[in-house]
């Protein structure tokens, strides 16, 4: 067993494990910023680290640079995302959490 | 033996994805269920990857690459729809 295939054997148990914590956290997550926060896990900790097991496994290829291209694309749009959907829900009058105690962007608006 | 340990974590992700869709359906806000539907999509995602070095089709990334491009833009529409509404359904 060569030192690339633990590698990807590492990251495909990875991707499983924070797919599963993510998702969980989306179940039991309060709030929805809370559940943005999980499922920023699911993206980042399952998906990316998934694509980049791919990546890894098939070496130098038009294979693994479709993976990378896919895990690059994922990095830099699924924050935009996130982000906008946390103004939206903020803007409709969302609530944040009992337990927070400042409010930037209320703040800011006046 | 590879591909065993892919079907596993496949069938991880598809648990995770049945996790997302209940949340979904029973979300007390649309924001949640828009939340859910991006996590889903995002898992799919990741599925047609596995099952592209499952059954080593190069095909399936391209699918995978436009299926995220969709979610992308998706998500953007819905919260530029969606914001400054009430929270009523």
């Amino acid at each position: 067993m060569s030192i690339a295939t633990v590698i990807v054997y590492i990251l495909l148990a990875v991707s499983g494990f924070f797919a599963l914590v993510g998702s969980i956290g989306i179940i039991r997550m309060p709030n929805v910023y809370n559940r943005i926060h999980a499922e920023t896990l699911c993206v980042f900790g399952g998906t990316i680290v998934g694509l980049v097991a791919i990546a890894v496994f098939q070496g130098w290829s038009t294979f693994s640079l479709k993976a990378i291209v896919i895990a690059l694309f994922l990095f830099f749009t699924s924050p935009v995302g996130s982000h906008a959907i946390a103004k939206a829900a903020h803007e409709s009058g969302e609530g944040l959490s009992p337990d927070a105690e400042v409010d930037r962007l209320e703040e800011a608006k006046e | 033996m590879i591909s065993d340990f892919l079907l596993v974590v496949a069938a991880i992700f598809f648990i995770s994805m049945i996790f997302c869709l209940i949340q979904a359906i029973r979300g007390a806000t649309m924001f949640d269920r828009v939340v859910s539907i991006d996590a889903l999509t995002a898992l799919s995602v990741g599925i047609l990857g596995f099952l592209s070095l499952y059954y080593n089709q190069e095909i399936f990334l391209d699918i995978a690459l436009v299926y995220a491009i969709i979610a992308f833009i998706g998500d953007l529409a819905v919260s530029k729809y969606l914001s400054g509404r009430g929270l009523e359904e």
